[in-house]
């Protein structure tokens, strides 16, 4: 890739500057795990960049063709760890697909949602406050991590693990959920609702943060589609595509909620303040979701009485694919009627968002750099699965 | 004033002493107090930094070593004079081992003319604001070296910036200095304070509508020269990992964490000295009463600059827990096409208002005058009863201050 004529290397008269080749990562306390960067630089402007991937390659795939459909459950909690509800949910479905017409409870069905959803607040808390930490912020990190904890706390009454929960299964889920339960998970909607506010006071409303963020890795809409962008990345490029709502799965057509998408309401359309706002407004969307779940939630089994412990699906070839709070998270399960998958292919949102990084650094500063890469919200262990 | 009492004279109890034992006396004395007062400063600021982030940050901080972590410092210290000292393998030895020396002792130098008390200062110089910023970017020269030496071009990174901050920064803190070097007909630092003595009407914060602008620009040139957030972009921990302490280790690296809280005191302290009335405190008739006893108007001095100073640190403080970091070129434009231009203006403006109302004297052949400043009354008022309106706007408006039952 060669540099725009206007980025060369600056050469006044006998002054002449030399590019550095700049190694970020894959140790780096911005990467967001271990991604690696090598960044040409012209000073402290970003000539080219070039992404390094798979340091934490666990073959997630591979697994799954050796571990029963049960158990692959669990590995996919380690994908996205921080939406693990959300991927429990993609697989849970892609496996419900090769059974044929599997009805999973209404009850089940409800209290899925009510956790995808809590998750991806919880997620986006995080994505908001480690953003603003990679701005040099650190206060709201703790103020999120704070709210956050709250939903956490809640995730451990309901499956017994504050991460990586393997509460949703193939059939249902694995647990049910209690009175004391819903009661905390309606105050936590009362409580988390006027928050929203305080992070834009201290973060997003913040002068020196807007001129950090906005105007910066600016990502048109083509180009977002092109690279396979999904999630808060392709909505913060102005294009309103949420699964939920596209090709709605579960009962998500059954809920009230808006799709938040860029407006570059500080900046150009899709930079990263644009990403950063719909993630912040997706949360106050989730918890509207969460709301009429709880309400809505009926009695009922949990569990599809076709599930039991062991299950072999019918032959077959499925895709199914969810809204995970990154974006498109998708399985391709092929079953050969045994106990274990055939082959299991993950389509994962933080892999094909990152890779559009160096497009758009190009020209930036390396505290851009920063910038962009936290404003993508990536995942190591959903990028190398 | 020189032959009156100096703490020196005092503790030696000898005027006839010899010029060598009064020499190496002054300097040994000084030596050990200026020393033991950064260590002092370093623990306290530091204990202060971690408790007012982590009460920001609905945190409880350090709670177990001593009174709510009063003595964690102490322990962080002893941990790190037990940690293993690193030199990486193709560093510049000799420039490594020299830089943290360099930037704690250009941080020190400055502490030769900052008053610690009405009579309690190194070296009362007549050029003594030149010298303050003459020595204030030394420190810089350590970092740089400390960024070269290291072989890391993040450390290399965090030491251009470093340089390219200090040296800009320079400037606007320059024209705030020279803003109140005019008003106070002088640049030493003992007579600029002298020069505030009164009510605190008198301080030249108040002295006219433009100085208060000063101020600002000085406070935040002088977050700049402490690379303090949202000035911290030599170090910028997201950006640059550590900037240009990475390779450092154990003592070398508490040295330089030293330095930045030495320096910290020491810009917060001029800024007492020059716009907020150093050792006075803004009660005439107080400082009055105490002025005839040499070791009251001292200690009471050097309580009353030191707090002021502190009070300036925990802003600064409260500053970086709250704010996120600016970028390089938006630090350059700050510096350059706002403060640089707004100082100017204020040193003119300020400069023509002293011109066209000139102040009295409060001070003249080593005696008060007594006089007040009428301007200082009235912009006095205006200015701690606008900032008073404008907290309460803050409060009002801002939810978490309400009460919890609404949470």
């Amino acid at each position: 890739m060669t540099p725009p004529e206007s980025l060369a290397p600056a050469s006044q008269g006998d002054v002449r500057s030399e590019e550095m080749l700049l190694n970020m990562g894959p140790q780096h306390p911005s990467t967001h795990g271990v991604f690696r960067v090598v960044i040409r630089t012209d000073g402290e402007i970003v000539v080219d960049c070039e992404p390094h991937v798979g340091y934490l390659h666990r073959c997630f795939e591979k697994h799954c063709e050796n571990v029963t459909f049960l158990q692959s459950v669990l590995y996919t909690d380690r994908l996205d760890y921080l939406t693990s509800m959300g991927n429990n949910l993609g697989f849970s479905i892609a496996v419900e697909k090769l059974f044929d017409g599997l009805v999973v409870p209404e009850r089940a069905q409800y209290i899925r949602i009510i956790c995808a959803e809590l998750n991806r607040i919880a997620s986006h808390l995080l994505a908001i406050g480690t953003y603003g930490m990679d701005i040099g912020a650190i206060t709201p990190f703790l103020y999120t991590f704070r709210d956050r904890e709250k939903i956490l706390a809640i995730f451990e009454a309901m499956s017994g693990q504050r991460l990586n929960y393997n509460y949703i299964r193939p059939g249902g889920v694995a647990y049910d959920v209690d009175d004391r339960m819903v009661e905390s998970i309606k105050a936590f909607c009362k409580y988390f609702r006027p928050r929203a506010q305080e992070y834009n006071d201290l973060l997003s409303d913040n002068d020196i943060f807007v001129r950090r963020t906005a105007n910066v890795g600016v990502l048109p809409a083509d180009l977002a589609i092109q690279y396979g962008c999904t999630g808060p990345v392709l909505r913060g490029s102005g294009v309103k595509r949420d699964l939920r709502k596209d090709a709605p799965y579960s009962i998500y057509d059954r809920f009230q909620f808006e799709v938040p998408v860029g407006t570059g309401r500080k900046g150009t359309l899709g930079d990263c303040y644009d990403r950063y706002m719909v993630r912040v407004d997706e949360m106050i969307e989730s918890l509207k979701i969460v709301e009429q779940a709880v309400a809505q939630l009926p009695d009922g089994p949990i569990k599809a009485d076709a599930i039991k412990n062991r299950i072999r699906p019918p032959k077959g070839e499925v895709f199914a694919r969810v809204e995970n709070s990154r974006g498109e998270l998708g399985f391709y399960v092929i079953s050969d009627g045994k106990e274990t998958a055939y082959r299991v292919k993950c389509r994962a949102p933080s892999f094909h968002n990152i890779s559009m990084l160096s497009e758009i650094s190009r020209g930036a500063m390396i505290a851009d750099m920063v910038a962009i890469i936290g404003s993508t919200d990536i995942v190591m262990g959903e990028v190398d699965r | 004033m020189n032959d009156s009492f100096t703490l020196v004279e005092w503790i030696l109890r000898d005027p006839d002493a010899g010029f060598l034992p009064k020499f190496v006396g002054v300097a040994l004395v000084w030596a050990a107090g200026i020393t033991g007062w950064i260590s002092f400063v370093g623990l306290l600021s530091i204990w202060l930094e971690r408790k007012i982030s982590a009460h920001i940050q609905c945190r409880l901080g350090p709670m177990e070593v001593g009174p709510h972590g009063a003595l964690q410092t102490v322990a962080d210290g002893v941990k790190l004079l037990a940690k293993e000292d690193i030199i990486p393998r193709d560093a510049d030895r000799f420039l490594f081992a020299l830089a943290p020396i360099i930037a704690f002792a250009g941080t020190v130098v400055g502490f030769a003319v900052v008053p610690f008390g009405p009579d309690l200062v190194v070296a009362d110089l007549d050029i003594g604001i030149y010298f303050l910023s003459a020595v204030g970017s030394l420190e810089a020269v350590g970092i740089v070296a400390a960024g070269w030496a290291s072989n890391n071009k993040w450390s290399l990174f965090g030491a251009v910036r470093a340089a390219t901050q200090v040296v800009s920064y320079e400037i606007p803190l320059g024209l705030a200095l020279v803003t109140i070097a005019v008003l106070a007909g002088s640049l030493s630092l003992q007579d600029i304070v002298r020069e505030q003595h009164g009510w605190l009407t008198n301080w030249f914060l108040f002295r006219n509508p433009f100085v208060w602008i000063a101020f600002v620009v000085f406070f935040i040139a002088s977050l700049a020269e402490c690379k303090r957030a949202p000035f911290d972009l030599p170090e910028a921990e997201s950006e640059l990992v550590s900037g240009f302490h990475t390779e450092y280790t154990g003592m070398r690296f508490a040295i330089f964490f030293l330095a930045e809280y030495a320096q910290m005191y020491v810009v917060s302290a001029v800024a007492a000295v020059l716009f907020l009335g150093g050792w006075y405190t803004g009660i005439a008739p107080l400082d009055d009463a105490i002025a005839g006893s040499g070791l009251l108007r001292n200690l009471v001095g050097f309580g009353v600059i030191a707090t002021k100073a502190f009070l300036l640190i925990c802003v600064q403080m409260w500053l970086r827990w709250t704010l996120p970091r600016i970028r390089l070129d938006q630090m350059m434009y700050l510096c350059l096409k706002v403060l640089l231009p707004v100082g100017m203006v204020v040193l003119f403006l300020s400069s023509l208002w002293e011109g066209l109302f000139p102040s009295p004297a409060m001070y003249r052949d080593g005696a008060p005058t007594g006089a007040v400043s009428v301007p200082g009354v009235v912009f006095a008022v205006l200015l701690l009863g606008g900032g008073a309106a404008w907290v309460r706007g803050v409060v009002k408006k801002t939810p978490s201050f309400r009460p919890a039952s609404q949470s």
